[in-house]
């Protein structure tokens, strides 16, 4: 069959934004890990922690996470449909609207220009503009899949319908607001109705922004690296239908112990129990298709960031449905081990994965060999370290406080009061800039690296590549 | 077959998605926030209140500061009884928060004076050593624009006065968020309820034991130097130079404290640590 001429220019772009705010993400990070141990470093009005926080998490997962997203399966739906994109304009709109968008969230935000709700800040112009920006990619994403001509679609391509379809869902339903002036808004839902709608989309937009598209990269990249398929499809479906049908269930086990009625608690408690199985269905495919392969994991880079990045989800799908159980959520919940969890995530799994994509991407995309192996090792090393110092010592950190919390004397009067608790945690929270550093560090090592392979790197010879592609 | 077909595909899974989705977010508005939820004395925020909370979520305060007690002992001995649905009906958007870097606030309203208040928000350090919260002194330059907070209250609907707005000309965003938080947790009585009597005859188990006087002068430190001065000659709350009156008597103000007056209550700190402030406190007088 005569190789389809792809469109990699708009690759190339998406993956050069994704890295940008990626940085500025992290960046963002080091900052107000930095504010909360020393609040000298809090600038009013736009500096202050309560304003970067959130911005440094939209540009963690809108940016970074969404971004990558973007180039990963605006290339692999060519790829995997044999089909150029269905509109090359549309992607081109998609591109700067893209930027439009972040850069809007990003002043925004700074300017105090909020809803509050976690995960879901961006006041409702900003709303109106990631709903037109997701519309563009879902059009060209879902108009590409129905032209293609590959008769079969490969399960990357359900993750990526199933996370079109369920993001939108979500964003309409939980952004609906009263607006009270350009930048100012109350939100439709009021209190309990309000919690239990945001912690719908707030547990559940991890499921569509932060699972399944890296699942739908892992699936992708992992044969590609390895030259050999996937374990069982079996086991991806059965995994990523039960995926899809568990995920929407769990979303009150953030408000465990809340006024939320308690059989919505508990349905979202069993159901975060259950999740375990599909999450774990696509861990073992994972490991079972490495069978015969574990030398990989020693000469193919690729092979040791896609393998631990599926270990940490593993971890992270284990530690969540645990906070999940009434018990070790009244100990852990609102603690320090949370933004553990969430960064072992973040960190450990979603930007591994990422990672890993964009050094498959760009060799790729640009026809050139990766300019060092030995750096993409470094960079490897580096962000483990990092992620691992930064939430070992949060959990640490988590566990202690929520011991000094709940510690009573004998006559059933508290312990500590909270000031004597919190002052504990700053040795943990020094720990928590010194791992964010190193991760930054290894995060600046691989952008040195993608940078030379795209000035310097080897030119692949151009029959190598079209072998390479020629899979699919 | 459906993985053939893309139309088909995107239909099923949206079903999926659909059922958890309608069993656990749709169905519940059925029964959350309904009549039965309704406490008859949570009133909604008054204007000054309502901008405050608006300054609140400005400023992001809920990312370190939740707004629910759970009912587990030691959250309802540390922030007060805990929350119920019915005092949410007014809050859009909710507040519950999902990190405690700082303490709950569900229940601040009432428990410290407004000069607390005011005082640790421009320097949280000067009341609190060692907090890590960002200094808010900068609110009180920022002057409230009466017409689009009575806006606000239009659309959401808030019953309030012209001279309730009248009164916002020239009040700034300091005494908004302040006014806020003397709010939170008040829509019932709780602390008239929660309200523990010391039963018995009180005897003081370190009657004229001067080796907890230093034990006494740290606990004092931590909880009251704030407002009633590192060497008891008062601020925000009264001068403690003249204290005569039984150790019994004295014991019973720091359990219960004086809630009209700001003064919250120290039944959690435990009998133990109690007493050896009474020592403290009674030996200080003395001088």
């Amino acid at each position: 069959m005569e190789k389809p001429n792809y469109n990699t220019d708009i690759v190339r772009s998406f993956i050069n934004w994704g890295i940008i705010w990626g940085l500025v993400a992290i960046l963002v990070g080091v900052i107000v890990s930095l504010q909360m141990v020393e609040p000298a470093l809090n600038f009013p009005p736009y500096l202050t922690f309560g304003r970067l926080r959130p911005l440094h998490t939209n540009a963690g997962i809108y940016g970074w996470a969404v971004g990558t997203t973007f180039a990963l399966f605006l290339y692999m739906v060519q790829r995997l449909c044999k089909t150029r994109l269905w509109s090359d304009k549309l992607a081109r709109f998609q591109l700067w609207f893209f930027n439009a968008t972040i850069i809007t969230a990003a002043i925004t935000l700074l300017l105090g220009y909020t809803t509050s709700k976690e995960y879901h800040e961006l006041e409702w112009p900003v709303d109106i503009m990631v709903v037109i920006l997701w519309v563009a990619f879902a059009i060209n994403i879902i108009m590409t899949i129905i032209k293609r001509r590959e008769e079969q679609m490969y399960i990357s391509l359900w993750y990526m319908m199933a996370s079109i379809v369920g993001v939108a869902i979500l964003y309409i339903v939980d952004g609906a607001e009263v607006p009270v002036s350009l930048f100012k808004s109350y939100s439709a839902y009021a209190g309990t109705n309000d919690a239990n709608v945001h912690w719908w989309f707030g547990h559940n937009a991890v499921a569509m922004v932060l699972t399944a598209p890296p699942l739908a990269m892992f699936y992708y990249v992992l044969p590609k690296s390895t030259g050999v398929p996937i374990y069982s499809h079996r086991m991806s479906i059965i995994a990523f239908w039960s995926l899809i049908f568990m995920y929407l269930w769990t979303g009150a086990h953030h408000l465990l112990w809340t006024p939320v009625p308690d059989w919505i608690q508990t349905l979202a408690m069993a159901f975060s129990v259950m999740l375990i199985a599909p999450s774990w269905g696509s861990v073992f495919n994972g490991y079972l298709s490495m069978r015969g392969q574990w030398h990989q994991m020693r000469e193919n880079y690729l092979v040791k960031f896609l393998i631990i990045g599926i270990t940490f989800y593993g971890l992270q799908t284990l530690q969540g449905p645990m906070q999940a159980i009434r018990s070790f959520s009244a100990f852990i919940h609102y603690t320090d081990w949370v933004p553990a969890h969430i960064h072992m995530g973040t960190m450990g799994w979603v930007s591994m994965i990422a990672f890993a994509s964009i050094y498959y991407l760009v060799p790729r995309v640009y026809g050139r060999e990766l300019y060092s192996v030995p750096l993409a090792n470094l960079h490897f090393w580096l962000i483990l370290i990092g992620q691992l110092i930064w939430t070992i010592s949060l959990w640490i950190a988590g566990v202690l406080q929520a011991g000094m919390w709940t510690a009573t004397n004998s006559d059933g009067s508290l312990a500590y009061s909270f000031m004597e608790t919190m002052v504990e945690m700053y040795p943990y929270w020094w720990a928590r800039v010194f791992g964010g550093i190193i991760f930054l560090i290894g995060v600046l090592v691989f952008i040195y690296n993608l940078v030379m392979t795209t000035r310097r790197g080897e030119i692949s010879p151009a029959s190598e590549r079209a072998a390479v592609e020629g899979r699919a | 077959m459906w993985e053939r077909k893309p139309v088909l595909l995107l239909v099923l899974a949206t079903a999926a998605i659909m059922v958890g989705t309608i069993v656990t977010m749709i169905l519940p508005f059925a029964w959350v926030n309904t009549d039965a939820d309704r406490i008859a004395t949570v009133t909604p925020y008054n204007p000054l209140e309502q901008e405050g909370r608006d300054i609140y979520i400005r400023e992001g305060c809920n990312n370190c500061h939740t707004q629910t007690i759970r009912p587990l002992v030691t959250e309802v001995l540390r922030y007060g009884d805990y929350s119920k649905s019915g005092e949410f009906v007014y809050d859009r958007p909710f507040l519950w928060g999902s990190k405690r870097t700082g303490p709950d606030l569900a229940r601040i309203g009432g428990k410290y004076p407004d000069a607390w208040h005011y005082k640790h928000m421009e320097s949280p350090r000067a009341m609190v050593p060692r907090s890590n919260m960002p200094d808010y002194g900068w609110l009180k330059n920022n002057l409230l624009d009466p017409q689009s907070i009575r806006h606000k209250m239009d659309v959401l609907g808030f019953p309030y006065k012209q001279a309730e707005i009248d009164a916002l000309k020239g009040k700034n965003e300091m005494d908004a968020i302040v006014a806020y938080l003397q709010k939170l947790g008040t829509g019932i009585p709780w602390r008239k309820t929660a309200e523990t009597l010391v039963v018995g005859e009180l005897h003081n188990p370190y009657q004229d034991d001067l080796t907890v006087l230093d034990a006494g002068k740290a606990l004092y430190m931590q909880h009251c130097a704030a407002c009633h001065g590192e060497k008891l000659q008062g601020e925000i709350g009264p001068e403690l130079t003249d204290l005569d009156m039984p150790d019994a008597d004295l014991y019973q103000i720091l359990f219960n404290g004086f809630p009209e007056d700001g003064m919250p209550p120290f039944s959690a700190i435990g009998s133990d640590r109690l007493w050896k402030m009474v020592n403290f406190l009674k030996n200080e007088a003395k001088h």
